[in-house]
């Protein structure tokens, strides 16, 4: 690249790319290709769809617990009689909704946005590399992710219709309804092989494929998270994709994996060998469940980071703290899973170290979120898109870890298990937690992947409704499940004395989440019109520090035309006697201190 | 070129290892977790029910001593197989992974006629929880088995193309192959005496 | 990227004497297997017998991963990946039957 000017950059790149790659047609260039941006924006596409037809779900679920039993208008019929007769909500359909907007949400939706999306756009341009290690097992994920996803969605359409025992599939009743569920099964298999090549690649890439003088303490937070959730895929899903041949067994073979002797269902006793354990299930879904939830926050953290120092022009906080914390939180996360089985009979002892692991691994995301706010005070902070929604997570994702630490003492759980304060306590992290942390990457590195700057206004038209929204949905569950009205009730707790005081919240929350809906369509018309009218963006969009920025907008198939060279660390922002407020990893600045050498 | 990875054949320095060796043993540790929660789930079974059948009076323990000592051979044929690419001697390669790939089949016969003679006996994996452990665990390996097969059998055949053009990188493959089958034969040696001989 | 370095081939020009390796641990592990058979049939209480029968399956697992998967001579980033995955190995093993036979009641 001899030009400093991006347009030129960007059609000395084009040269290259064509007089060095014969010319792919379109659908080995766009639809089945094995370069790690395109796959990336196949991710998050794709992801992005199947969190609204999850957030579709959920707001059809919310007429139903706002207003139990009442016809929905207009579009109620269009559901089927088999669904909806009449336009009112069955309760078996209210379980498939409740089902699927689970799974969907977290292994259709936040993953793939988050990993494979984010990680798999960013994170060999922050390493300097040309692609991941294994580009065409990339490729191969990603169409596993698909097939997994279509098969869930085909679920819908099969008599019985979709999945229906909860996103955690607990037997003996996951093995007994109808064929929704072994479709269920089949797509997480796939979907679990698809994470599996993920993890291998994206492990191998950030050991393997650093430019030199990037070493380990050098890498931007955002990659150590990657690296971290990498080995909790690797290492946790198989216990999941076990658990699921198994049950897929139950249904399909009749064996009793999970089915205990004397089972009797609908009056009748089951025709079945007997000797199976419920429990046996549930304690490989959490092993891999467990896991699961950090994979679900720890890239979001790592966009934080990301975006906070960049939007504060000063070095994040506590860097060496930070990456001991989430390698802490790597490892402890395979020892905590049984948290969610307090109620299932284990003894004092089993409890004790459950809690006791549980409340340790909570030190670590404090010291994190510690160390992200930290990171504001002095800075000179730029109030761009991107930076709100990271402002937004930090309180946000407070309010969920707090609100989970009663969950991980027995005592505390008891009360609380199956309520709605777990369904608040979760979603406070995964929605104005996550997904706030996701929409900020989608903000920051939009001009990266197109070279357009997304509206500024759009965006804050976008954010504040959408904060104050989520606050209007999830605040109201804790108050119900602190009140002691159950999770996945279809009636919203109705029938029941003691919700009785709690119920209008229900209405609150539905209207919040249909107002909510609203205020994502600037989102969506800012995503699609800033592609060809958003302004113009340099390579490096932000004056920011890290490799990315340093390929054109967007990079050119091999990213950068020589490996590029990393001086130092990815934060250095602010540097005394320096012009610039920053200094790239990639500036060789004469006189700065000599590089690490590999 | 700016496309070409590094780091596919040659080993990096730092790390001392090349990409395909490293993504291969994070691989071999996704399968170590899937049959470990497999033994896992036998474990709790087995604990919680006292009327569990002895492995040597429901299984035939001569044919899995037989799949045993085949397996293993197997074993040895395949590392045979990589040391012959490592010398550059085809024909013996050429032998040793046409072993490997027979006695991977040896296996898988056995295998079924081991199946064949349950079902027509009425043992199904619906019998006992027993039953559908054995079915289940010795069936996903048996599918680890064929997929090795068919891995080993590209490589016997259309892959060999590469042992006269790219001689290294293609002992470096034979090798990640054989890490490959190598674990299989490992989860059956201790698959065997748990389900057969406990 | 060609042909391989000729470090490779350096490291593995003693290939003669890796085989003479393969060849005792196979009829090692063709050992224990005999032994394994034989000794299940001793008629052990359900304890020792576990116990024995992983230990040798252990033994000939060992040997396989050391030699034929070339373990004992592999570098420190391989030996600390499966070393993390034995830490999870054991979790998953463990876990669910040390919580449930920690049972409340009688």
């Amino acid at each position: 690249m001899t030009s400093i000017h991006p347009e030129t950059q960007h059609a000395e790149a084009a040269l290259d790319h064509s007089k060095t790659h014969h010319q792919l047609g379109f659908w080995r260039k766009y639809v089945f290709s094995i370069d790690h941006k395109v796959i990336g924006i196949q991710y998050a596409i794709t992801g992005l769809l199947f969190l609204f037809f999850g957030f579709c779900l959920m707001m059809l679920m919310r007429w139903q617990l706002a207003f139990p039993g009442r016809a929905l208008p207009v579009i109620g019929k269009l559901f089927g009689e088999s669904n909806m007769p009449g336009g009112i909500m069955l309760p078996e359909f209210y379980n498939q909704l409740g089902a699927m907007h689970g799974t969907i949400m977290v292994f259709l939706g936040v993953v793939p946005l988050g990993v494979g999306g984010f990680g798999n756009f960013v994170v060999p341009l922050q390493l300097g590399a040309p692609d991941m290690a294994f580009p065409r097992l990339n490729m191969a994920s990603y169409w596993a992710y698909f097939l997994g996803g279509v098969t869930m969605l085909v679920s819908f359409f099969v008599p019985g219709g979709a999945a229906q025992a909860g996103w955690t599939s607990y037997p003996p009743l996951a093995n007994l309804v109808p064929t929704g569920q072994t479709l269920w099964i089949l797509g997480m298999l796939l979907l679990i092989t698809s994470s599996l090549l993920g993890s291998v690649n994206f492990i191998t890439t950030i050991i393997q494929l650093r430019a030199p003088g990037m070493s380990f303490w050098r890498l931007p937070f955002f990659v150590w998270a990657q690296f971290v959730t990498a080995f909790l895929l690797l290492l946790a899903f198989p216990a999941l994709q076990a658990a699921g041949v198994m049950q897929l067994m139950d249904r399909v073979a009749g064996t009793s994996f999970f089915m205990p002797e004397g089972l009797v269902v609908s009056g009748q006793v089951a025709q079945i060998s007997g000797g199976g354990s419920p429990l046996l299930w549930q304690h490989l879904f959490w092993f891999l469940a467990h896991p699961e939830v950090y994979v679900l926050i720890l890239p979001a953290m790592g966009i934080v980071a990301e975006v906070i120092a960049n939007n504060t022009r000063k070095p994040l906080w506590g860097y060496r703290p930070l990456v001991f914390s989430v390698m802490a939180i790597g490892v402890l996360s395979f020892v905590v899973w049984a948290h969610h089985m307090f109620l299932t009979g284990m003894g004092t002892a089993m409890s004790a170290f459950f809690q006791t692991t549980t409340m340790i691994i909570s030190i670590p995301s404090v010291i994190i979120l510690t160390c992200l706010l930290l990171s504001l005070w002095g800075g000179s902070i730029r109030f761009t898109t991107p930076m709100l929604f990271a402002l937004a997570f930090l309180p946000m994702f407070a309010i969920g870890g707090l609100t989970g630490l009663p969950l991980g003492l027995a005592t505390a759980d008891i009360h609380l298990h199956d309520t709605y304060y777990v369904i608040g306590h979760f979603h406070y992290i995964v929605a104005p937690g996550s997904l706030f942390a996701l929409f900020a990457g989608v903000y920051y590195w939009y001009p990266k992947a197109t070279g357009r700057y997304m509206s500024s206004k759009l965006g804050h038209l976008h954010f504040w409704p959408t904060f104050l929204f989520m606050n209007g949905v999830f605040t109201p569950m804790l108050i119900q499940g602190m009140q002691g009205v159950q999770r996945r009730l279809f009636d919203g707790g109705e029938t029941y004395y003691h919700a009785q005081d709690v119920l209008w919240l229900n209405e609150v929350m539905s209207w919040s989440a249909w107002g909510m809906a609203l205020f994502q369509i600037p989102f969506i018309v800012n995503f699609f019109w800033s592609l060809k009218r958003g302004a113009v963006a340099p390579a490096n969009a932000w004056d920011a520090t890290t490799l990315e920025w340093a390929a054109p907008s967007p990079p050119p198939h091999g990213n950068f035309a020589t490996p590029p060279r990393v001086y130092r660390g990815p934060y250095e922002y602010s540097v005394p006697q320096h012009e610039k407020d920053f200094l790239a990893q990639f500036d060789p600045d004469t006189g700065a201190p000599a590089p690490v050498t590999v | 070129m700016s496309e070409v990875i590094p780091y596919t054949v040659e080993t990096r320095p730092d790390t001392g290892v090349n990409n395909v060796k490293l993504g291969i043993w994070l691989f071999l540790s996704s399968e170590v977790m899937l049959f470990g929660s497999l033994f896992a789930g036998y474990i709790l079974l087995r604990v919680g029910n006292p009327q569990w059948g002895h492995g040597q009076s429901e299984l035939s323990v001569p044919m899995a001593t037989l799949n045993t000592a085949v397996l293993i051979t197997s074993s040895v044929t395949m590392v045979l197989a990589w040391a012959a690419c490592m010398e550059r001697n085809f024909s013996r390669f050429r032998l040793f992974m046409a072993s490997t790939v027979a006695l991977g089949g040896v296996f898988m016969v056995i295998k079924y006629i081991e199946y064949s003679a349950k079902f027509h006996h009425g043992f199904f994996p619906s019998t006992s929880t027993f039953m559908a452990i054995y079915f289940t665990f010795t069936g996903l390996h048996a599918l680890h088995v064929l997929a090795g097969m068919v891995v080993n059998g590209y490589f016997w055949l259309p892959g060999a193309k590469m042992f006269h053009s790219e001689p290294q990188r293609f002992a470096n493959r034979v090798e990640t192959a054989g890490l490959f089958w190598h674990f299989v034969d490992l989860v059956w040696i201790f698959l065997f005496p748990v389900l057969y001989l406990l | 990227m060609g042909t391989g370095s000729d470090l490779d081939l350096h490291e593995h020009i003693d290939v003669k004497k890796h085989v003479r390796t393969y060849i005792v641990v196979f009829v090692s592990l063709m050992a224990l297997t005999l032994i394994t058979v034989a000794v299940s049939y001793l008629d052990l209480s359900t304890g020792p017998a576990v116990a024995l029968a992983l230990l040798i399956a252990s033994i000939k697992g060992s040997l396989v991963a050391c030699y034929f998967m070339h373990l004992i001579s592999e570098r420190k980033l391989i030996l600390v990946t499966m070393g993390f995955t034995m830490l999870a190995f054991f979790a998953v093993l463990l876990g669910p039957l040390l919580t449930e036979i920690n049972e409340v009641g009688p």
